[in-house]
């Protein structure tokens, strides 16, 4: 196991250099993990890449005559769209303003659009969109245009979801994966993972005592204050959705070339949510969080900033959790919480259950 | 958690490894057999806490990796017939057989669902009386009682559209198999928790007696493994060959009789191939003639095909300890948990895949 890659960066070259090989889209490019990076890359960006698209932000950053314009969108498809905390209607509105709010932009509005399965009930619509009236006026970020397709009965799945939305990023604010830089502080802002257990719970029918539930939620509001505040502190945000934390943490360390310290012991996590990745053989930190946010803050401001977060309800389970280091650049070491060490890689696969 | 949290405490886990540390005084190989123990010491980062000296080998307890390609191609081809739906457990879905996977399968329209245990297979049978659901049932004792109430469930429920593809593997079939071979070399055995909860400690008496080799079973945690590991030290130090229960919170001498009972009732042991290790007398099970009309090979006269593995892969030799995934020349190189070649590529308790996502460290 010594060298044996070379390097990530070999690795990467291999990915780059093989052929695409599967012929059709399997379920595994929509994992938000290495399958669904290799996608983007030789397929979107070969052909549609820019300097704007190829930085693969969660917001992407338009200057324009009167100032940066934060633009962002996503899809979402979640099975069951009703589900412990919340539906895909929350999740619709929470998402893109959390992708907006990771640039340190303040969210304006929002694009809806629906594609509907035939023969889904109209009771059911109804109780998604006043999950998104609700979300949306919440979160103080009204929907301003729309669109509804109708697609016939088993061309679709109930019902997809489509939100854009456009934020300001104020002057002064240059928050990117890029800016990470050795010495920073990595925060998390709450407990990982009570998304995607939530999900994979309800989706194999398996019931768990306490309270599973989704943590989707808008975080513009903690970031807002975050930035207004502390205008210097904020070097990277990233919200650590599909592929979870170790996915997030390699996105950053390999864009940035920079490493990362990571303290298992110090990754908040809830008990129930724990139980239920021992019970199910899943690792959490490859699970969703829909209302949580990495931030890598500059050392001299990390105290401050973990104060300020905690006093938000959105924040109140922050931690720091590690540091950026220079090296192994590309590389995500995490002290394990029996003072063991080892490599977390990007999601790999689809994120499943062991068998015995 | 409690009743977990006591067996990762940071303080015992560092002294019960300082202790090890203390012990080995020589250059030293065990055998971990069981695929989530190679997990939990690649996941709790346990090989940065053990001394130099003893080296840790996987056995071939991945029920995905001692799966032999015919299988897997068998899966497939019953995958993609009308009016079937596979249902299986997720590690099995992405694994590579001579043409695709039922990944592959499933995105070219093949029905294949992932399911959580075998009872949720014969529950998607009741809901869908059209299909006839088959559920693939690979792995260990640990696995198959839930396997056997689940058939003889499904004759209660007088369930006629499920039937199970029986492709279970035994341990101590196998652990033979391996103790006999003259190039194999390992001086203790860390012996797989879950599998001993069903088998029980005694099972494991044949190996210390007939072949001298001290064997340990041990539990999943960090403080369980390393205990484990400090037992088969002692007994190599002092020239002891015993089987050592380290894992009586969870494990008897004389295993579930219950369970046994069930595994008893609805199969019956055959000669069985693995991958790697070729086929092993009784070392698989087939389901008992009273039982065919859950047999889908009898069923549908499944034929599973001789074929070779990967070109390359050295997989069946991983599984046996013969080498390790870095002298795959594939390892890293074409084979990857994103486009894996091989079996250990793929299940997260694979050799393969543990060192991939965790082991690059040094």
């Amino acid at each position: 196991m010594h060298g044996l890659c070379g390097g990530d960066l070999r690795c990467l070259l291999s990915l780059w250099e093989t052929p695409l090989k599967n012929k059709t889209i399997l379920l595994e490019h929509g994992s938000g993990g290495l399958a669904s990076q290799e996608l983007i890359s030789r397929l979107f960006l070969t052909h549609l890449g820019n300097p704007v698209l190829s930085s693969l932000e969660d917001s992407a950053i338009i200057e324009t005559s009167i100032g940066r314009l934060a633009f962002s969108t996503d899809s979402y498809t979640v099975d069951p769209i009703f589900f412990p905390g919340g539906d895909i209607g929350l999740l619709a509105v929470h998402g893109t303003i959390n992708d907006i709010a990771m640039r340190g932009a303040r969210p304006l509005c929002l694009s809806l659009g629906v594609i509907l399965e035939e023969g889904l009930l109209i009771s059911d619509l109804e109780n998604v969109v006043l999950s998104i009236k609700e979300a949306s006026e919440k979160a103080g970020v009204p929907v301003v245009t729309g669109d509804t397709k109708v697609v016939p009965k088993g061309k679709g799945d109930k019902v997809f979801i489509n939100t854009s939305g456009i934020g300001i990023v104020p002057d002064g604010i240059n928050i990117s994966v890029k800016e990470a830089r050795p010495g920073d502080i990595i925060m998390l802002s709450g407990t990982i993972a009570d998304h995607g257990v939530a999900i994979l719970t309800r989706r194999a029918g398996i019931s768990i005592q306490g309270d599973l539930k989704s943590d989707t939620m808008a975080l513009h509001r903690l970031v807002q204050l975050l930035v207004e505040t502390l205008p210097e502190a904020v070097h990277t945000l990233r919200d650590p959705t599909r592929g979870g934390i170790a996915t997030a943490f390699n996105e950053i360390a390999k864009t940035a070339g920079v490493g990362m310290d990571i303290e298992e012991s110090k990754i908040p996590i809830r008990p129930e949510v724990e139980a239920a990745c021992e019970l199910l053989g899943l690792d959490p930190l490859y699970l969703a969080s829909e209302g949580k946010f990495l931030a890598l803050i500059a050392p001299e401001y990390a105290a401050q900033a973990l104060d300020m977060i905690r006093l938000q309800p959105e924040g109140r389970d922050a931690a720091i959790i590690g540091k950026v280091t220079k090296d192994p650049s590309g590389r995500v070491v995490l002290k394990t919480a029996v003072g063991g060490a080892r490599l977390v890689e990007s999601l790999s696969g689809e994120p499943l259950p062991r068998i015995c | 958690m409690r009743h977990l949290c006591e067996f990762r405490d940071r303080g015992l886990t560092i002294s019960l490894a300082t202790e090890l540390d203390r012990i080995v005084d020589r250059p030293i190989r065990f055998m971990e057999v069981c695929g989530t123990h190679t997990m939990a010491i690649f996941r709790h980062g346990l090989r940065s806490l053990l001394p130099e000296d003893l080296h840790l080998i996987s056995g071939p307890g991945c029920p995905v990796c001692v799966t032999p390609t015919g299988h897997i191609d068998a899966f497939i081809r019953i995958a993609c017939m009308p009016g079937v739906t596979v249902a299986t457990f997720g590690d099995l879905v992405r694994v590579p057989g001579t043409n695709g996977s039922l990944a592959r399968a499933r995105s070219q329209g093949a029905r294949i669902e992932v399911v959580y245990s075998p009872i949720d297979a014969l529950n998607l049978a009741e809901q869908r009386p059209k299909d006839l659901v088959v559920f693939p049932a690979i792995g260990f004792e640990a696995t198959i009682p839930g396997v056997a109430a689940t058939i003889l469930e499904a004759r209660r429920r007088k369930i006629q559209n499920f039937a199970v593809f029986p492709a279970h593997k035994l341990m101590p079939p196998a652990l033979e198999a391996l103790m006999s071979q003259s190039c194999f070399e390992i001086q203790g055995l860390l012996c797989p928790g879950h599998v001993s909860t069903i088998i029980g400690a005694n099972a494991y008496r044949f190996l210390s007696m007939r072949y001298y080799l001290p064997c340990v079973i041990a539990g999943f945690e960090p403080a369980d493994i390393i205990q484990a590991l400090i037992l088969l030290t002692r007994q190599v130090r002092y020239g002891r060959a015993e089987v050592e229960n380290a894992y009586p919170r969870a494990v008897r001498w004389e295993g579930n009789a219950r369970a046994q009972g069930l595994m008893q009732e609805v199969f019956e042991p055959v000669d069985s191939e693995w991958r790697g290790m070729g086929i092993i007398p009784r070392s698989g099970l087939a389901i008992q003639p009273g039982f065919s009309e859950f047999d889908i090979t009898k069923r549908l006269d499944i034929e599973i095909p001789q074929v070779q593995g990967p070109k390359g892969c050295r997989c069946g030799e991983i599984l046996i300890g013969q080498c390790m995934p870095s002298d795959c020349p594939l390892f890293a190189t074409v084979c990857t948990p994103l486009d894996p070649v091989g079996p250990c590529m793929v299940s997260a308790e694979g050799t393969c895949a543990a060192y991939y996502r965790y082991g690059r460290h040094h």
